[in-house]
């Protein structure tokens, strides 16, 4: 805990956190509802980039937790009604449960074949919304009854306060003592074995908390558009840009995909009268961003600082 | 006293090749068993399969009378055993403490937060291991000796009842040996049981209780240290003879520049300076040894000639600055270095590295030099098919000096080339750097801090110390003048 709060990473996301928490008194709805997305597209990144950076595995397919947290929280609530907070959690633990049976068997397979794993497992998931289009809605998307909240105001101090623990819990867990023997796991298997460390055990214990969280975020990502569909959370290309998110805000910082992911989010929409094209410069430059500068926008700032 | 440590039958096969076959022997708390053998005897499988890092294919390993064979590492660590690697492999982007840290950790998913002490001991250890001044910096800037501290430092951290070393001694100064051994005998005044392998035979044999020979897979020695090395079959297959000086004729003073010129060559690591007005020469077919402890800045200059990193000064070829030229465009000038770190294509073949480094060769030169190699190491002869990864650690050592060699270099650059190399092997090497001398146009420099390997053949010895050449002359007068602190 201490650690924690000696760490100048810490206070400075306080501080960019206590920023957006004026932010409502200044700017519009639009913008609101432009940074709220953007919210939860950081959490899915954090929980990647939990997965990727310090486990060192890559999950080709963080879709796959986001879409079963999703579409579980929003077809329990379609079908039987039940109140929100109960279908998101039942969403958050679908996605643990799928994200166990998919690590079981793949974190035993070593390398890209892990990868290949979880890309196989969105093409699944968006098969079976396709099949099951009666309770799924199938590609026009599922209409879900309630919604978080009707003021914008509101949605955006929920999807902030979310962010903000989720933040906090991924980015304790990443510096505590379970952090580093996560991340000797993921740089040497071996050693961190020869160490006395149950590798299989932590990697799939990291699986678990990233699928928590991904499966929470796409939850109630759900509950605030109050639609699910295979375009916006299940996706391949969705997939990609928390990938490309988490990339450009810095591997291993865990508060850097945040960063990542409000950066994408409010690109993406600045070019939209661009149109098609805004999707290709905001690609390209996000490439020339993570190709000049692998550490990320996050390891960058810490660099020059220290 | 009962056996801590109790190995019978241990058999393993990779394929067809039978890398341990049927080892036994027991180790008592508190004393220290030596395993020697030729490179590729099977020593490091032996503490593998003790580890449970490779599953034996029969065999038992008792430790404290549990039968461990065949457990995962962790739950074989667990029961007490701890290794130290041949090759460091520390966290590359974790500080040294963290490093240290992390071999306190207990292995639970809801310990959170490490107990208040952990702190504590890691540092205390790392005193313990004479890393208490570089706690704060990354594995990766730490010299050679350290990050083997480390390594101990770590083992140390499990508090293993059974602690398996294998080659601590390798690349380390007599001075160093010394400070290693004192810290292994420590494990044995604390009632541990003791595995220690090592090519280091002196060192071997100052410090352990007993000593076995194997020999592809098989024990052929035991009994103290001295009866062993009498073996005739050890003296044979692992010893071999005494390193010659060849007399070497006075090499015709050519005129025109040398063939590389190094002049005022400074390099910085950040703040820490690891090179300092380094000036030295060598002209066309001479042999110059570079000798200078671990850190000393051999390894950086090396690094600065082949344009691998950055510095200030001048480095001529030929007369020409070789400043701004990329490190491939200088290799195809016939600089080729053969670097500390090996850098071989590990999931590539034996053959398939050899073939790569002749890869600009004629078919009928490439043949006759691969023979040549083959005649040197001829164990890389029957392993052309092996991942070069999975060979031992001396394996991979011969397989990079025959591949700077399949490269028929103008200058070639050795840096410790005798790293991890089993005394009979370095007598070959020995005779084969003659060869070379001999036959081919060849220059060579080479960097050390084996002086016993580096003089005999040298033309003229360079020190380096604490980033400066601070003497420069024959081999002879080296013993007079300088050789005080390698010798
Ligand atoms: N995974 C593997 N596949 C095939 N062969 C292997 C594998 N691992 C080791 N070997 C071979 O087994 C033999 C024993 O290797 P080992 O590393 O135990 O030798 P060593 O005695 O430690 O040698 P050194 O002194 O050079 O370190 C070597 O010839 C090596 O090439
Ligand atoms: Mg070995």
């Amino acid at each position: 805990m201490r650690g924690l709060l000696r760490s100048r990473l810490f206070w400075a996301a306080v501080l960019v956190l206590a920023v957006a928490a004026v932010l409502p008194l200044g700017v519009s709805g639009y913008v609101l509802g432009l940074l709220t997305l953007a919210y939860y597209f950081g959490v899915f990144a954090m929980a990647w980039d939990l997965l990727f950076g310090f486990a060192g595995e890559v999950n080709f397919g963080p879709t796959f937790l986001v879409g079963l947290g999703a579409y579980g929280a929003g077809i329990l609530n379609s079908e039987t009604g039940l109140p929100i907070p109960v279908c998101v959690l039942f969403g958050a633990a679908l996605a643990v449960a799928g994200g166990l049976l998919l690590a079981v068997p793949a974190l035993r397979l070593s390398g890209p074949y892990f990868g290949l794993t979880t890309l196989v497992a969105v093409l699944l998931l968006q098969q079976m919304v396709t099949v099951f289009a009666k309770y799924s809605g199938g590609e026009i998307g599922l209409t879900i009854p309630d919604v978080l909240s009707i003021s914008d105001i509101t949605n955006y101090y929920i999807a902030l306060g979310f962010m903000a623990i989720s933040g906090l819990v991924l980015f304790g867990l990443s510096r505590s003592a379970l952090g580093l023997i996560l991340q000797a796991c993921g740089q040497d298997p071996v050693e961190a074995q020869a160490l006395g460390f149950n590798v299989a055990k932590h990697k799939l214990a990291a699986f678990c908390v990233s699928a928590l969280f991904s499966g929470l975020a796409g939850a109630m990502l759900v509950f605030y558009l109050g639609t699910a569909s295979p375009g916006t959370v299940i996706d391949i290309a969705v997939g990609v840009q928390v990938i490309i998110a988490a990339v450009l805000g810095g591997r291993r910082t865990i508060l850097g995909a945040a960063v990542g992911a409000a950066v994408l989010i409010v690109a993406g929409e600045v070019l939209r009268p661009l149109g098609q094209l805004s999707t290709f410069i905001v690609s390209a430059v996000a490439l020339l961003a993570i190709l000049l500068m692998p550490s990320g926008l996050l390891g960058v700032l810490m660099r020059q600082r220290s | 006293m009962k056996a801590l440590l109790q190995v019978s039958g241990l058999v393993k096969r990779f394929g067809g090749l039978v890398a341990v076959g049927g080892m036994a022997f027991d180790i008592a708390p508190g004393e220290i068993l030596g395993l020697i053998g030729p490179n590729g005897s099977g020593k490091s499988t032996v503490m593998k399969l003790i580890m449970g890092i490779e599953r034996p294919d029969a065999g038992s390993v008792r430790i404290g009378g549990v039968d461990v064979a065949g457990w995962p590492s962790h739950r074989v660590a667990r029961q007490g055993v701890g290794l130290v690697f041949q090759h460091s492999r520390p966290l590359h982007r974790q500080t040294v403490l963290e490093n240290i840290k992390l071999a306190l950790l207990p292995d639970a998913l809801l310990r959170l937060f490490a107990d208040s002490d952990v702190e504590e001991r890691a540092r205390a250890i790392a005193r313990r291991v004479g890393l208490g001044a570089v706690l704060d910096r990354r594995p990766g800037t730490l010299p050679f000796a350290d990050l083997r501290r480390l390594e101990l430092a770590k083992a140390i951290g499990r508090d293993p009842k059974v602690v398996l070393v294998d080659e601590p001694f390798a690349g380390l100064t007599s001075g160093e040996v010394g400070a290693f051994s004192d810290l292994i005998a420590g494990f044995r005044a604390e009632g541990r049981a003791v595995l220690l392998v090592d090519h280091n035979v002196k060192g071997v044999a100052a410090l352990v209780d007993r000593v076995l020979a194997m020999y592809l897979g098989e024990p052929i020695a035991e009994g103290t240290a001295e009866q062993v090395m009498r073996d005739p079959q050890v003296r044979r297959v692992y010893l071999g003879g005494a390193i010659e000086t060849a007399s070497r004729p006075a090499l015709a003073a050519k005129s025109g520049p040398p063939l590389l010129a190094v002049e005022g060559v400074d390099v910085l690591y950040g703040k820490a300076q690891a090179l300092e007005g380094v000036s030295l020469r060598v002209r066309e077919g001479e042999f110059v040894s570079v000798v200078g402890l671990n850190g000393a800045g051999k390894t950086t200059l090396f690094n600065a000639i082949s344009g691998l990193v950055p510095y200030a000064g001048r480095i001529a070829w030929e007369g020409q600055p070789l400043a701004g030229r990329s490190a491939a465009a200088i290799a195809r000038g016939g600089i080729v270095q053969c670097p500390e770190s090996r850098e071989l294509f590990g999931a590539m073949s034996v053959r398939e590295n050899l073939d790569l480094g002749g890869s600009h060769l004629t078919k009928g030169e490439r043949a006759r030099l691969l023979g040549w190699m083959f005649e040197l190491f001829p164990i890389l002869k029957s392993r052309q098919a092996q991942h070069a990864a999975t060979l031992s650690g001396g394996e991979q050592q011969m397989l990079a000096i025959a591949r700077a060699l399949m490269m028929q270099p103008r200058l070639l650059i050795l840096d410790e080339p005798t790293l991890g190399l089993a005394p009979v092997i370095l007598e070959q090497l020995s005779r084969a750097l003659e060869t070379l001398r001999t036959t081919t146009p060849i220059t060579v420099l080479l960097g050390e801090q084996n002086v016993t390997f580096a003089l005999p053949h040298a033309d003229r010895v360079y020190v380096l110390e604490h980033a400066r050449i601070v003497w420069e002359g024959d081999p002879v007068r080296f013993a007079q003048e300088a050789g005080a602190a390698y010798l």
